[in-house]
């Protein structure tokens, strides 16, 4: 079985974090992959300075994810006894959990209650809200 | 960097200062005397360029774009409309691989590039064209946006394609780097010194038509509006800005101009569209007036042949196609096939020229703000005999205010800030090409840079400040040096071009070129 768990890097992430952990644990052979999407849009607006020097920023982001969020994530995990692996994306964050959870061809997304409020979720609805609503793959929201 | 700027601000005010404690007449004389000095200096240099061809009227380097797009559309058969659906396609993101996703995407490139393009060649440059050339300008404007982007695939394919990428993951490319290194790959001497001579035709341009018209042309807005005042003011403004942004690393005016500046260009051709839809009964007569006036003229100076030169020229300024300078911004996208940047590029000038700058020519001549002389049915000329005869004597940019002005009361406001707006985006893309050059010329390092970047704050007090006839002239000038080196290696280094064409469309052809399933 594979569990695919989209972390935000807030806070509330720990409680997905441990809901899979105890999900896991009740079954054997479990693969968690812990995914952590940095919102990026390919229609966006830049100068020409921003775009000469992309590539290298894209790296950092990258590597600030991994080091921040996820490989902490995955290190919890593998201490805990399970086979854990991790996934850093640049895009949009309801569409890239899915597109990862459908070609990992995992039987269940985890996430965290989105904790951001505001005005922009109320207009075009939060990423956890939105994953709900289009996801192929069923999803867990932990509260 | 924080000190510098003050610094530089410090300097800013006391000369601000200093002069219009003068009062109005002292500080217009500064105009003036700036003016004159800027003529005169740049007097031999402008003959040159346009000079023309012997026998003729015809400007040497008007025929050199034109062949030079001709040659590049008849060489890749056709390139712009055999693949335009394919570039579609690119832009939408069909063939990114989604593993690339957070690098630089086709549509961010080729905003960046329109960003640097769009601008006041649409509002001000075809007032200029349609002022002196009459309706038929517009004819040959689009022949010309047609014909160039054939010029605009090939030059940006190559500035993918020689880019140099460091090791720090920064990538700087453009014809500079085209031609120096295609030139010794293909065993041709010369490359190393065409580069540097390109370079320096791009810090001339960056200075001129991507700085001091957009200075000036802003200033004409603005005068529009507050009524007259010195244009070093407007200059000191913009040059403040600008060094705040490309010393002072303020990203966040830039970002927010990048963000703000293409709503005004979709409101712009939204405003243009209100104006044609509200006159629709005339949009047939407009087109009559541009068929008309492609070959014969309507009596502007120069006849046909002058309708054909105005067109030509503004829409080669404004489009860039043949310049370079698109290369340059095109050059930072990711994709392991620099032909893809190529089809994705030839959709530039269409965008500005076909269609913005095409809109603007319709207002301008629905709204008939050129007088026709009744009787013949020609324009009439104004006394100088130079241009045609406007309602309130308006050229450039003024001249599309009127024209949008007559249809929408309100709107020469909305345009005086789209105006600055894209004045400012202009120069903060033109900033980065010139930069380019420059330190491929005297080498990357913090005070190379910063220095440059001084000079080019500089020059848009001085474009401010000039009148509009040396200021496009000279702008005008420096850009078509550009042209003149960068074709002249196009014509070297296109069978590079045909080479990998000929490679992506078999693979295109036998499916290996796939769309990813987003």
């Amino acid at each position: 079985m594979k569990l695919v768990i989209g972390l935000d890097g807030h806070g509330s992430g720990d409680h997905a974090l441990t809901f899979a952990k105890e999900l896991a644990a009740k079954t054997t052979d479990c693969e968690l992959i812990v995914v952590y999407v940095i919102e990026w849009s390919p229609f966006s607006f830049q100068t020409a300075e921003e775009n000469a020097e992309r590539h290298k920023r894209r790296e950092e982001e990258i590597n600030i994810a991994m080091e921040r969020v996820v490989n902490p994530a995955v290190a919890s995990l593998t201490e805990a006894g399970l086979k854990a692996r991790a996934i850093v994306r640049h895009g949009d964050v309801a569409d890239t959990i899915d597109a990862i959870a459908h070609k990992e061809g995992a039987s269940q997304i985890i996430v965290a209650r989105n904790s951001s409020g505001g005005l922009t979720s109320r207009l075009f609805g939060s990423s956890t809200a939105n994953l709900v609503m289009n996801a192929r793959v069923p999803v867990t929201v932990v509260a | 960097m924080k000190k510098l700027f003050s610094t530089f601000l410090a300097m800013m005010t006391v000369f601000a200062l200093a002069i219009p404690a003068q009062a109005q007449d002292a500080a217009q004389s500064l105009d003036a005397r700036v003016n004159e000095a800027f003529a005169s200096f740049t007097g031999p240099f402008v003959s040159f360029i346009f000079a023309p061809i012997p026998g003729t009227s015809f400007p040497w380097i008007v025929m050199w774009l034109v062949i030079g797009a001709t040659v590049f559309t008849v060489y890749f058969a056709a390139v712009q409309f055999r693949f335009f659906g394919h570039a579609i396609g690119l832009v939408k993101g069909d063939y990114s691989d989604p593993d690339d996703a957070g690098e630089v995407s086709h549509f961010q490139a080729l905003a960046t590039a329109l960003s640097g393009t769009v601008g006041l060649g649409n509002i001000a440059g075809v007032a200029v064209a349609v002022g002196i050339g009459g309706p038929g300008a517009t004819f040959w404007m689009i022949l010309a946006g047609l014909l160039g982007m054939a010029s605009k695939f090939t030059e940006c394919t190559l500035g993918v394609k020689y880019r140099n990428e460091y090791p720090d993951g920064t990538v700087s490319g453009g014809p500079m780097y085209y031609i120096s290194k295609g030139f010794d790959e293909l065993g041709l001497p010369g490359g190393k010194i065409l580069a540097v001579l390109f370079s320096v035709f791009c810090i001339l341009g960056a200075l001129g038509g991507g700085n001091m018209f957009q200075a000036n042309q802003a200033h004409a807005q603005i005068t529009q509006i507050t009524g007259d005042f010195p244009g070093w003011i407007t200059g000191l403004v913009f040059a403040t800005v600008v060094f705040a942004v490309i010393v002072g690393g303020i990203k966040s005016i830039a970002k927010v101009t990048e963000k703000v500046v293409p709503f005004m260009g979709i409101m712009y051709v939204g405003a243009a569209l209100i104006v044609l839809i509200v006159n629709f009964d005339m949009i047939g007569w407009a087109f009559g007036q541009i068929f008309a006036g492609a070959f014969t003229g309507l009596g502007v100076a120069g006849g046909f042949v002058g309708a054909l030169i105005q067109g030509f020229k503004r829409a080669a300024f404004s489009n860039e196609a043949g310049v370079g300078s698109a290369a340059i911004a095109h050059s930072a996208v990711k994709t392991k096939e620099p032909i893809t940047e190529g089809f994705v590029s030839l959709l530039e000038p269409l965008i500005d020229t076909v269609v913005i700058c095409t809109m603007t020519a319709l207002v301008i001549i629905i709204s008939q703000q050129l007088i026709i002389d009744q009787a013949s049915g020609n324009y009439m000329l104004n006394e100088a005999g130079t241009a045609i005869a406007t309602v309130d004597g308006n050229t450039g940019v003024a001249l599309t205010s009127a024209a949008f002005g007559s249809a929408i009361s309100w709107f020469p406001f909305v345009l005086a800030i789209a105006v600055i707006l894209f004045a400012f985006s202009t120069m903060i893309s033109w900033s980065y090409y010139g930069l380019k050059a420059w330190t491929y010329l005297f080498g990357e390092g913090k005070t190379t840079e910063l220095i440059f970047k001084v000079i080019f704050c500089v020059f848009i007090v001085i474009g401010a400040a000039a009148s509009l006839g040396p200021v496009i002239d000279f702008s005008d000038a420096a850009i078509f040096a550009m042209a003149v080196v960068n074709i002249f290696c196009l014509y070297f280094l296109m069978k590079v071009v045909r080479v990998e064409l000929n490679s992506y469309s078999a693979r295109l052809k036998a499916g290996e070129i796939k769309k990813f399933n987003h």
